[in-house]
């Protein structure tokens, strides 16, 4: 049994459709590149599947249960239990220090730990910085703040919508090396984005077109490292 | 790190952190709370005060004898059942007639240390009888006889000689000397008198004291008034006891145009101050979109999202209402200096109220707030623009 599991999932915004009957499995543990134009459906999808929006049609397996049809607490409950979030624009309370942002993801997980936060800010390299507000973080910094948020409390996917969309290439590159490092620790990646150095360190990417799933392909050589393309 | 912990570090930072924002809203409560306690202060106090006040307008109650005149003991019983702490004062009269160089003049004789507290607004040009020999005139009795304070004159006094109109019986007048402390000026026919002390009176007659009337000067609403009145007139034999009921029913009416003054500016200022903290948490709300949506993400129940608005709320109400009740009472105390001219006592348990009223209405004021909080989609909010 697929971790998830798309079933003919669709979303309708009026005419619009968003998504179009798209099929999608991922298993456990396994690291996937969402890729596709600007307003193909993937923030959509994995809004979907980050169970913070519902889908029109079909059916949305996790872990065999289908959680189109669950209640807004059980998607709640969802969300606390299974997913960890990791946004584009970083979305850090401003008004709690780093380690303080990790703890809110435990907060409403189980109960705040002060020292277990501390180590994973430890794990993307900000052990220094976690009395610090977002603002007096870069951005890079910020990212590996979420990182850290998203991982605290073992969730069974991680989704990322372009979470190196508004990095430099060397923050780009430090955050790809935790997803590495997750990903051989077990831990189940989606990642959204626009750039196919990122999406070439999946295992497998899949191309949205129009909310249709366009192709997709397989890493033949997949070894979770970025390689930069120079051009002559 | 405790679950509760982390809620309040969390209410408390983003207090802190939103301060310019908050201080509005804190403002707004404070001001609130100021002049609701201000106002409970007032017209808990005010009774009392103004009860002080209206005794200036002289006596409230009249003690007189069912036939002839009163006796000491009829005053003294009625005194005995009046609480000491509201008695202000209580002066008995006796009048008889006197002369002045062979002119009759009304004496009035009385315990003069009471009736300066019964008569307050009596105007004296000069002092009040103090010692034997004393006495005070009416400004009236002033002009006839050419009086001024420091004046000696002689009252004399005619026993009574039976109606038998022998000639022949030669009769010596009383007589005493007098020194003149003051004049009295009320604008009433208490100018047409004199006023001794009921020692010298007695002793110029030579008649033991009784009384014509005793005047009362009681504080107590018309009710206690009424109560008391009628244990006087239940217990003490052959007297009559009437309230004068120009001045008890004047209290009351303006008591009662008070307590709904207070009611309706207790009204508005509840309103206003509610407006004021609905509009900020509104304000605060709309800011905190995207970060409602990221809790909302992170699994936080709509529950949770409730509990730390409120908290927020409810802190902001408590340090309003502490600020002010404290506030409240430098207000109520400027206003009684001003208005009665006499300072009030802080009511300690004014200030849990005046906190319980302050959170109760900016908990009131951030319910609409909330809700829209509680409604936010994080799949929208969270969107990048
Ligand atoms: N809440 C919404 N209401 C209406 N249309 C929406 C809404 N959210 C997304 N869309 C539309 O759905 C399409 C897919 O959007 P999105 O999933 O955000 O694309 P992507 O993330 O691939 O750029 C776009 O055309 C977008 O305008
Ligand atoms: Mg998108």
């Amino acid at each position: 049994m697929s971790l998830l599991e798309l079933k003919n999932v669709s979303k309708i915004y009026g005419e619009l459709h968003a998504l179009d009957h798209v099929n999608i499995k991922v298993e456990k543990g396994e690291w996937l590149a969402i890729m596709g134009p600007s307003g193909s459906g993937k923030s959509t999808m994995m809004n979907i599947i980050g169970a913070l929006d519902r889908a029109t049609e079909g059916e949305i397996l996790l872990d065999g249960e289908d959680i189109a049809k669950k209640s807004e607490k059980a998607l709640t409950n969802i969300r606390r239990d299974k997913i960890g979030l990791i946004f584009q624009q970083f979305h850090l309370v401003s008004y709690l220090t780093a380690v303080e942002n990790v703890m809110l993801s435990q907060y409403y997980h189980s109960v705040p730990d002060e020292k277990e936060a501390l180590e994973a800010l430890e794990r993307v390299g900000l052990k220094d910085r976690a009395k610090h507000y977002p603002s007096q973080l870069s951005g890079g910094e910020q990212q590996r703040v979420c990182v850290a948020r998203a991982l605290i409390n073992y969730p069974e996917i991680i989704l990322a919508d372009e979470p190196t969309g508004n990095l430099d290439e060397a923050n780009e590159e430090i955050v790809v090396e935790l997803f590495r490092k997750l990903h051989q620790e077990g831990t189940t990646l989606i990642v959204v984005t626009h750039n196919p150095e990122v999406a070439e360190v999946a295992q497998r990417t899949i191309v949205l077109r129009n909310g249709k799933v366009d192709h997709e392909t397989i890493n033949e050589n997949f070894t979770g490292k970025i390689k930069h393309i120079t051009l002559m | 790190m405790k679950k509760r912990q982390m809620y309040i570090r969390m209410i408390t930072a983003s207090l802190l952190r939103r301060r310019s924002r908050m201080l509005i809203a804190l403002l707004a409560i404070a001001i609130g709370a100021a002049i609701l306690s201000g106002l409970v202060t007032i017209y808990t106090d005010v009774p009392r005060q103004l009860s002080m006040q209206f005794r200036s307008y002289g006596a409230n109650m009249i003690l007189t004898a069912q036939e002839g005149q009163l006796t000491q003991e009829d005053v003294d019983s009625a005194i005995a059942l009046i609480p000491s702490d509201k008695l202000v004062g209580a002066a008995p009269y006796r009048y008889e007639t006197v002369r002045i160089n062979d002119r009759p003049v009304l004496a009035a004789a009385t315990d003069l240390e009471s009736a300066e507290k019964t008569s307050p607004f009596w105007k004296v040009d000069g002092e009040w009888p103090a010692a034997s020999g004393e006495i005070m005139v009416g400004a009236g009795v002033a002009e006839t006889y050419n009086l001024k304070a420091g004046k000696k004159l002689t009252c004399t006094f005619a026993p009574e000689t039976g109606s038998d109109g022998n000639e022949d019986e030669v009769v010596m007048d009383n007589y005493k000397d007098f020194t003149v402390t003051g004049i009295l000026d009320t604008g009433g026919n208490e100018e047409d008198y004199v006023y001794m002390s009921r020692e010298d009176l007695a002793e110029l007659t030579g008649i033991e004291t009784t009384y014509s009337v005793c005047e009362f000067s009681i504080s107590g609403t018309s009710d206690e008034l009424k109560v008391i009145a009628e244990k006087i007139n239940g217990s003490v034999d052959g007297v009559s006891a009437r309230l004068v009921k120009r001045v008890t029913q004047s209290e009351d009416t303006v008591l009662g145009k008070l307590q709904s003054l207070v009611l309706l500016v207790t009204i508005v200022v509840l309103a206003l101050t509610m407006i004021c903290v609905a509009t900020t948490m509104t304000a605060v709300v709309a800011e905190r979109r995207k970060e409602i949506g990221l809790r909302k993400a992170l699994g936080a129940s709509n529950r949770s999202i409730v509990g730390e608005f409120m908290g927020e709320g409810v802190v902001l109400g408590a340090a309003g209402g502490l600020i002010g009740s404290l506030l409240g009472f430098i207000f109520a105390q400027v206003i009684s200096m001003n208005v009665f001219n006499s300072s009030i006592s802080l009511m300690p348990w004014l200030i849990p109220v005046t906190i319980l009223a302050a959170v109760v209405v900016t908990g009131a004021a951030c319910m609409i707030p909330i809700r829209s909080a509680v409604d936010i989609d994080p799949a929208l909010v969270l969107k990048g623009e």
